[in-house]
């Protein structure tokens, strides 16, 4: 039987009850240090960070609605290789679904990290975050912003990032402890659940009072996970219908100015030195001129729909949805659309759940000979 | 069916396998259409997906991957990673309404040269049926 404790919310708020218990899980002696979002400034952006020193969590925040990048990539910069130590690192989902991908593409290990998951009810884009938070201060915005989720939504003129709004893993899959916010009362308490046995042996050295066992946790999740499946079936049915020729894709792509953002954002895409970074796409005026002259015309920059493609063929079975290629897309191309819609085909077409499973290898790392023999033609 | 369109076909083979069938049904003076351009790769398992986004993006209406059968590889496995690669590209590519017809994988031996003739003439004839896929005019791609 898993432990399930309870975190005490008095009357300073739930943020304040997390930054406590996470002083006290960072007393720890096994724990060297722990990664959370924390307002370092005033105003400004909660930022993942790794803090060491118990008092510095006075401006942690992992409530936050605030998602600026997928912590999944510092995670694996903090796992390659041993440092002979052990932290703690508080993620989204998506973020543990990112980086178990990232996991058994050998970018990352999971042996001296122990992962805290949150429940996850959406988080702003960085726009919307920004406007959100107004003139106000962090922990305190963060606080309203889950008030008015209890009572039925956000304010108007308030609306999650676009990932969010469809997201059907709203809990953490794969983490050793998870802090169940669906279903919890705010002014009450948060239940603190272990799911493996070092979250286990963690969360029991903690002492916190147990939590009486309810079903609140189970119905919020399944009527979250409900609403969000309808509403990533239209986004997909939406999107299908926009992009059914290659015309459409690139009028769908049309505000692209090849930055590569969306890669850069991309928690999967981990590649070193990425192919349209390399001289392969540095063309001479005469080639312009060329393609120019042969159609008539030649949309600048050239290959937008081209890289998009590429990279759907590179990281599509790997993506887990969380939204941070738009985010950081400075035109507002609708790209957690497109690559999720895609990625459902592709992630399909192997059977492939990413970020689910240490156990299921991704697609293209390995083959079987007998298989998809569909997909070979014999046109002799 | 457009009397006039010829489609333009990429051809990516292997050099151990259809390379050389394709070898041996020109020395056999078997009449093929004349639409196909060969890229003699290694193996089929070093076609890259995009390769083939490319080659129709640029104008090809359609795209032969063709290399040893299972077990003939040889590099042991290079035609098991490139069905894996085909497939994976014609769950992308239908999502964008071009289709899985267009991108093909078969085996081809080293022996079979009548095979290679007839998959080149067949591949042919069935992109005849489905038309250009028009890429050559479009500037934003």
């Amino acid at each position: 039987m898993a432990t399930t404790a309870r975190i005490q919310i008095d009357g300073q708020g739930p943020v304040v009850a997390l930054q406590g218990f996470f002083r006290r899980l960072l007393g720890d002696e096994s724990l060297s240090g722990v990664m959370l979002p924390v307002h370092l400034f005033r105003h400004g952006m909660p930022m993942p960070t790794l803090v060491t020193r118990p008092e510095q969590l006075d401006r942690a925040d992992p409530l936050a609605p605030a998602f600026p990048m997928n912590s999944a990539k510092l995670v694996s910069r903090l796992t390659r290789g041993t440092t002979g130590e052990r932290i703690a690192v508080v993620m989204r989902p998506c973020e543990i679904r990112a980086f178990i991908e990232l996991v058994k593409l050998n970018q990352g290990s999971l042996e001296e990290v122990i992962l805290i998951g949150m429940d996850c009810p959406g988080a702003f884009d960085n726009a919307h975050y920004k406007s959100f938070l107004g003139d106000g201060d962090g922990p305190a915005a963060t606080v309203e912003f889950h008030k008015s989720l209890g009572n039925g939504g956000l304010r108007d003129g308030q609306e999650l990032a676009p990932a969010c709004r469809v997201c059907e893993y709203p809990s953490p899959h794969g983490a050793d402890m998870v802090i169940g916010l669906h279903g919890a009362d705010l002014g009450q308490a948060i239940p603190v659940m272990a799911t493996s046995a070092r979250g286990e042996a963690l969360l029991g050295a903690m002492g916190l009072p147990a939590a009486e066992p309810d079903d609140r946790r189970e119905k919020a999740l399944a009527a979250l996970t409900a609403a969000r499946v309808q509403a990533r079936d239209a986004m997909m049915a939406q999107v299908g219908a926009r992009t059914a020729t290659l015309e459409q894709l690139a009028e769908y792509l049309s505000g692209c100015v090849n930055c590569y953002n969306c890669r850069v954002a991309c928690p999967v895409c981990y590649c070193k030195e990425c192919v349209f970074n390399t001289d392969v796409f540095e063309h001479k005026p005469w080639q312009y001129l060329g393609w120019a002259k042969r159609k008539g015309s030649l949309k600048l920059p050239t290959d937008t729909v081209f890289y998009h493609l590429t990279r759907m063929a590179h990281m599509s079975t790997a993506c887990v949805g969380c939204g941070q290629c738009s985010n950081a897309c400075p035109n507002g191309v609708e790209v957690v659309e497109l690559f999720r819609t895609v990625a459902a085909r592709t992630q399909a077409g192997f059977d492939y759940l990413p970020g689910l499973s240490l156990d299921q290898a991704p697609p293209l790392t390995v083959f079987k000979e007998d298989e998809f023999q569909d997909t070979v033609s014999h046109l002799a | 069916m457009n009397q006039d369109f010829e489609p333009a076909i990429l051809a990516f083979v292997c050099n151990w396998c259809t390379y050389t069938a394709a070898d041996l049904a020109g020395t056999s003076r078997m009449s093929q259409q004349p639409n196909v351009r060969l890229v003699r790769m290694m193996c089929t398992g070093m076609v890259d997906p995009k390769y083939v986004i490319k080659s129709l993006l640029s104008g090809a209406d359609g795209v032969l991957i063709s290399g040893c059968h299972p077990g003939d590889c040889h590099y042991q496995n290079g035609n098991y990673k490139a069905r894996r690669r085909v497939r994976l590209l014609n769950e992308i590519l239908s999502q964008f309404g071009i289709d899985r017809r267009r991108v093909r994988l078969t085996w081809v031996g080293a022996s079979e040269g009548q095979e290679f003739a007839a998959t080149v003439n067949n591949f042919i004839n069935d992109l005849r049926e489905l038309g250009p896929l028009d890429t050559r005019g479009l500037a934003a791609l």
